[in-house]
């Protein structure tokens, strides 16, 4: 009876020790030479986890750790120096000053609907009324008479940012229209509601969603690069000195035939063509 | 025209079992939909390895162990101050004004909301701390949010202990602290870890408070500042953004049953404690 | 005298003060971080024009809460519709009509369903209550509707467990008397046993709605997260606790102390709702 209370509280603290034990309290990320860390734009970060997991196969020794947090975040975090690398899926505001500014490819924006809603094309005016609460039901659009389920991205995401200022302009996105708070989960709600609309990256488009085309243009690689589909973002990776060590590696890594392959195939448009 | 009250009693009874019956199947439906969506998909790979394209496939191995490290360092850290808590509010003071305002200070605590805690955390651990996001500034959080269980279970543990086992001690010569570990302590222990385990269940199931402080990451947390996911994040992000539908029901359903698994042990503990006193 | 002082008794019930004032301490470390982060923009901006504000636009300088104080109201009523009277229901079953045996049963399911995380409830809200209210009431789907259901879903361990508790602490001598008047068992229940139960189950249904109000992830999930104030049930919706979580991470500066503030509200309408539940239940079983 009287190991009762000890034995649990010593295999407790048992565990402890032993988690701490193989613990090792150094702190990883900037300053170790061997891991670099990311962070920022939840629109870049899957792509950069993808470049991520190629450069560590061809690359053993060295880590690479990618988190999100959004565009502004990744933008602060490499003020900070918080990261090696900050990623930002929009240009950086006057008052946003970093060292390096490094261009990895650019993204477009696609607009989404449900499979099933036969609706194809939409005009940029359309968008930004539809957005802007003018157009409110899928007859004004050539379908039938059933409210749209409009869909955005929160305050403060670097896709919404960029939405805005390529199709909003100065309007405001209606504050009826609903929010999600990933590229992934506003695919997600389109790919599951027949009535609804959103904005998502291109690069992330699949056949779960179906992407319009605007003003007759199809939203492809080919078409950005030809400059005729204009809703395009440029991804950034952004440093607060000039990359050295494991970090300029990497960057040389996404920004060399083979990285901007892996991008390619992503879906995204790479800088070299 | 009155209704047969005898009439109504039934009726009433009937409704009422009902509803009782509604509420089980509830939660018999949740079990269910998740055994059946994920069942299939849990294979010694899908524990064992690590998640692969963003999770669409591969395991979740370090969410798992990302999930037993949050939980048990923050219970580690947790007992020793819930339950010194708890042994100081039962053994040492009478009520009092301090007790009392002790007593506001914990059951404030447990009203907390867990958004309000990743908050806390977030600005607190995470930013001003500058531990970032990572395992240590999710488990301080953690611990913090499960320690009114822990002290509200303890202390009434120690309380049910009769009063006559602590007499007998003194009257032995025992001195308080001795009483209290040696006799008291082990008498309360099923309760105790009672309470220890309903924490646990918290922590595995917490989401909101966790992805604000332990972060996202796929890795493997290999050191107390390094981010991971637990579970229910890992869960969470699967589920949200449709990565992996089938990824989600199988990892709900390895949450669920960690769940019940936990509750398990502390319904056995428990009864244990209650058989000693019946 | 200076041994008594260093004494092992002595040092080890400092210790223990020590962990007892941890609570104290962090409790108050944590309003001292959220007030401190979120009360300044209350001063720069206007309390009026915060909590009255009907336009959350933060990356603009708009920073009114008011639609989502009116959310989280309207889905803490709905929770309560949707989940009180169930639990309720099955509380008063299981107290005075369930044998030993399936209380035996039905305890431990209930706890079991307390334990579920709420980003289960929320995801299989998504996947099916969503999609039905979308098929056949229209709209969305993602709703005032579906975050009730969810949430009354959620809170009926609370609300079953306390009134439980609440009812079985009735003295037996209440209903032995009733029934020896010739009460059928109904009318006991509902003349002696609930009133005497009262304070207990209404504090049930305020920490029921303090849950509520509180919950984040699976709100996020099924409410859609619009701006504006819900019209129908049908509409979509977003309470101050998602507002925190889909925000949170990227914002800075003025936009995160608007959060802030935002928890700051939060804090404040459940301290109000815990306060009076635990008045109440400390009022157990009245006359």
């Amino acid at each position: 009876m009287r190991s009762n209370l000890a034995t649990p509280i010593a295999l407790l603290l048992f565990i402890a020790l032993i988690c701490w034990g193989t613990f090792d309290l150094r702190k990883s990320g900037a300053g170790r030479k061997d891991t670099v860390t990311l962070a920022g734009s939840t629109s870049v970060m899957p792509f950069s986890e993808k470049l991520a997991e190629y450069f560590m196969l061809s690359h053993p020794r060295l880590s690479v750790e990618v988190q999100g947090g959004g565009s502004s975040a990744g933008i602060q975090a490499t003020i900070n120096r918080t990261v090696d690398i900050g990623m930002s899926s929009r240009n950086l505001k006057d008052d946003e000053k970093v060292h390096k500014q490094i261009l990895i490819c650019y993204d477009g924006i696609s607009i989404i609907v449900h499979p099933s809603n036969p609706v194809r094309d939409i005009s940029l005016d359309q968008i930004q009324k539809v957005y802007s609460g003018r157009i409110r039901n899928w007859r004004e659009l050539g379908w039938i008479d059933r409210n749209i389920d409009a869909v955005s991205r929160e305050e403060g995401s670097g896709t919404r940012g960029a939405f805005e200022e390529l199709v909003m302009g100065k309007a405001f996105i209606d504050d009826g229209i609903m929010v999600q708070d990933s590229n992934g989960s506003v695919k997600e709600v389109v790919a599951t509601d027949p009535y609804a609309i959103g904005y998502i990256s291109l690069g992330i488009v699949d056949q779960k969603v179906k992407a319009l085309t605007i003003d007759g243009v199809i939203p492809s690689v080919r078409n950005i690069i030809q400059q005729k589909y204009g809703m395009v973002r440029p991804f950034l990776y952004l440093t607060a000195t000039e990359p050295a060590g494991a970090v300029k590696v990497f960057i040389d890594f996404v920004l060399s035939r083979d990285g901007q392959n892996i991008l390619r195939k992503e879906g995204l448009v790479p800088i070299r063509g | 025209m009155r209704l047969n009250p005898r009439f109504t009693d039934k009726f009433i009874r009937g409704a009422l079992l009902f509803q009782a019956l509604f509420t089980v199947s509830i939660l018999v439906f949740i079990v269910f939909i998740v055994f059946i969506k994920g069942a299939a998909n849990i294979t010694p790979q899908f524990i064992f390895s690590y998640p692969e394209d963003m999770g669409r496939h591969g395991g979740i191995f370090p969410a798992i162990l990302g999930t037993v490290f949050l939980a048990v360092l923050s219970i580690a850290l947790a007992t020793p101050l819930g339950v010194g808590t708890a042994i100081y509010l039962t053994e040492y003071t009478k009520e009092s004004t301090l007790t009392r305002i002790i007593r506001f200070g914990v059951e404030s605590l447990a009203g907390i909301p867990s958004i309000i805690y990743g908050l806390f955390g977030f600005i607190f651990f995470v930013i001003k701390l500058k531990l970032g996001w990572s395992l240590l500034s999710g488990t301080l959080t953690i611990m913090i949010m499960v320690l009114p269980t822990i002290i509200r279970t303890a202390e009434e543990a120690i309380k049910a202990v009769p009063r006559n086992l602590r007499i007998v001690s003194f009257s032995l010569g025992a001195t308080k602290w001795e009483t209290v570990t040696k006799v008291v302590l082990p008498s309360a222990a099923p309760g105790i870890l009672t309470g220890i385990m309903l924490s646990v269940g918290r922590a595995v199931s917490e989401t909101a408070a966790v992805i604000f402080t332990m972060g996202s990451s796929l890795r493997l947390p290999t050191s107390l500042l390094d981010s991971g996911r637990t579970m229910a994040v890992h869960f969470y992000i699967l589920a949200r953004e449709g990565i992996s539908l089938e990824k989600a029901y199988a990892t709900a359903l390895v949450l669920v049953v960690s769940i019940l698994l936990i509750n398990i042990a502390a319904y056995y503990t428990m009864n244990k404690m209650i058989g000693r006193y019946s | 005298m200076a041994n008594r002082f260093f004494s092992r008794e002595h040092l080890i019930k400092c210790l223990l003060v020590v962990a007892a004032f941890s609570s104290l301490l962090f409790l108050f470390i944590i309003f001292a971080f959220i007030l401190g982060e979120g009360l300044p923009l209350f001063y720069k901006v206007g309390v009026i024009k915060i909590i009255l504000g009907f336009t959350w636009a933060p990356t603009k300088g708009f920073f009114g809460i008011f639609p989502m104080i009116v959310s989280s109201y309207m889905v803490t009523l709905g929770a309560l519709i949707f989940g009180a009277p169930l639990a309720l229901g099955c509380a008063t079953y299981l107290s005075e009509y369930a044998s030993r045996r399936m209380k035996l049963f039905l305890k431990p399911a209930l706890e079991l369903l307390a334990g579920i995380p709420s980003v289960v409830y929320g995801f299989l809200g998504v996947v099916y209550i969503v999609p039905l209210i979308r098929e056949y009431l229209g709209g969305p789907g993602f709703s005032i509707l579906a975050t009730s259901a969810v949430l009354g879903i959620m809170i009926l361990p609370t609300i079953i467990s306390i009134s439980f508790d609440s009812l079985m602490s009735v003295p037996p001598t209440y209903r032995e008397a009733s029934i020896a008047m010739g009460a059928t068992k109904w009318q006991t229940i509902c003349n002696v046993v609930l009133p005497a139960a009262r304070s207990g189950i209404l504090a049930s249904f305020i920490l029921g709605m303090g849950r509520a109000v509180g919950e984040t992830m699976a709100v996020i999930m099924v409410a859609g997260n619009a701006l504006r104030i819900p019209m129908s049930l049908l509409d979509p919706l977003r309470t101050l606790t998602s507002n925190i979580a889909l925000e949170l991470a990227y914002a800075a500066g003025d936009h995160r102390s608007a959060l802030f503030s935002t928890g700051v509200v939060l804090l404040i309408i459940i301290m109000i709702l815990n306060f009076v539940a635990n008045f109440w239940v400390k009022r157990k079983v009245t006359g």
